[in-house]
Parts: structure tokens; sequence; C-alpha cells
């Protein structure tokens, strides 16, 4: 994992570390099987034609799954996701490109904490969105780091 | 299509009304199948004691649609949003009581006949009744 980021390191604008995944048939059963959602749309063909799909697709909260893992990359240890909001706008099929991106609209500190507001979407490989929302996180500052020091210093002068 | 009709007015008496409380033991295998479902492999959930946020989709999840098809027997049940609310995350060995309810539900005539659009909310308490996280999720269901 890459080195902390830290609130006083993000300005609004700030590309959020863009995520790639390539989710194939076999994640979509992983998928499955680990939230228990076993809707035949997402794992046989023949079904999800007889709705009126081209085929299976990944299941949209593997997607929303996928920009929390944006997220949570992004923040590092010492960071967190608070809330995550996310509308399912297009198909993502198996065996197709997800690129999860992010973007900074906005950072403030409320009780003490320091938040970023990003806007996040899911885009297949014809660049369209697929899935679009909002991440609050929390983000560790340096500020308390360098009062600390301050204090420690002068305690030790 | 006649059951399903019949199905949707017992949603609709659902709507507004909290669905039955259910306990859920978080074990360390739930939080690693999760992770690797999800190709995650920040070491922060690697050894099963924290779970990643999102991690509350798969908590009750597949009870709440059992329950939602037997009221309402869908052919194809599809997301049409989800917003997750994290105040701390699920840690191995919680008991998580997770609670459903049923907001919003409208109808609306699309391509392939009836389609009804529903807001489910949930809520996930510990077992010190804290509130470890909520969930709204849209679905369309038809």
């Amino acid at each position: 994992m890459s080195e902390q980021r830290y609130y006083q390191d993000v300005r609004k604008g700030d590309e959020v570390t863009p995520l790639v995944k390539v989710p194939t048939t076999t994640q979509l059963v992983k998928w499955a099987g680990a939230v228990g959602d076993y809707m035949p749309i997402h794992y046989d063909q023949d079904y999800a034609r007889s709705r009126g799909l081209e085929g299976v697709i990944a299941h949209g909260q593997l997607i929303g799954a996928f920009l929390g893992q944006l997220m949570t990359d992004w923040v590092g240890e010492q960071g967190s996701l608070r809330k995550l909001s996310c509308s399912y706008k297009g198909m993502n099929y198996p065996g197709e490109v997800v690129t999860l991106r992010g973007k900074v609209t906005g950072k403030y500190i409320r009780g003490g904490e320091h938040f970023v507001e990003c806007s996040v979407w899911a885009e297949n490989p014809k660049g369209e969105k697929t899935a679009s929302g909002m991440a609050t996180v929390m983000l560790p500052s340096r500020v308390d780091k360098k009062r600390k020091g301050r204090i420690r210093r002068w305690a030790r002068d | 299509m006649a059951e399903t009709l019949s199905g949707i007015e017992k949603l609709k008496g659902k709507v507004g009304v909290a669905w039955k409380p259910r306990e859920y033991l978080i074990e360390g295998e739930m939080i690693r199948r999760f992770a690797r479902a999800v190709g995650d492999t920040n070491p922060l959930w690697k050894d099963g004691n924290i779970a990643p946020p999102t991690f509350i989709l798969s908590v009750g999840f597949e009870q709440f649609v059992e329950d939602l098809m037997n009221l309402t027997p869908f052919n194809t049940v599809l997301m049409g949003s989800t917003e997750i609310e994290s105040y701390q995350p699920m840690k191995l060995g919680d008991v998580i009581t997770v609670v459903f309810k049923i907001s919003h539900l409208r109808e609306r005539k699309g391509q392939t006949g009836k389609m009804v659009f529903m807001t489910f909310d949930s809520t996930y308490k510990n077992k010190e009744q804290a509130l470890v996280a909520k969930c709204r999720q849209m679905v369309i269901g038809y």
C-alpha cells in the first residue's frame, strides 16, 4: 500500500488514484456466494438473454464494492470511508474493463475530524459511466502530528 | 402475472413497516471471502479482523432477498442504487442485528410488463445497540 495520505495533501479537483478491474464470470460467482445474491442474470447466459440483456451482467453492488475499494485504497490505513452512494446507470459485462475513478469536490472539518468529499464513478471500455455517486472519507491531519511534535519539543527544552 | 400482482399488494402493505430483526455473527472467513470476491487485497481486512465498509452489503442480504421473493415472486431484481453510511467498522466476533424496511414503493409500466421500484432501508446494530452502519438501496423488480 502507498504512503499515508493526509487532509492537507488534498485539494479540490484532485483526482483519486484510479482502480482498474476486469470482473470475470468466476468473480461474479464468488461475489454471488460472498453476499448471497443468486439472481440468475449474473450467472445464467440463457436466462439473462431471456430477460432482455446481452448476457450475464456484473452485480451492481459489486461495482459499488469496487468504488468502496477505490476509496479505502486512497485514504490509507489511517483514513476511513464514512459514506458511499452510487446509482447504477448501465451494465458492466464480465471480461470488460471497469475503471473506477473519483475527483475531490470539497473538504471540511467537523467535530474535530477532517473530511474529504469526492464524486466517484465507474467507466466501461467505451468511457461511459455505468455507475456514479459520492463518497465522504475521513483523513488524518498533519497538523495534529506537528502540534504533538511541538509539545514534545517544548517539554524536552 | 396475476400472482405477481397479488404479491405486490402484500409488499405494499409492508411499506414503512420494519421487518423481523435478524442476528448475524461476523466470522473471519466471511470478511476474507468478501474481500476475495471484490479482489480487494488491502492488508486491513486480510486477517479477517476488520471488515471493509461495503461488507455490510453481505450481512443479511440473502435472507432479505428470500423474504422479498416470498412476498412477491419477481423474475428479476435489479439494483438501482446503493447508499452506505458507516459509523464504525464491523469486526470479527460482532453480533449484528439487521432490520430491513421498505420506505417507498411505486409501480410503473415497463417494456416487459409491470415494474416495481422499491427503496429499502436497513440498519446494522451491534450487541451494545450501537448503530454500526445503515444502508439505503433502490431495487427494481419485474
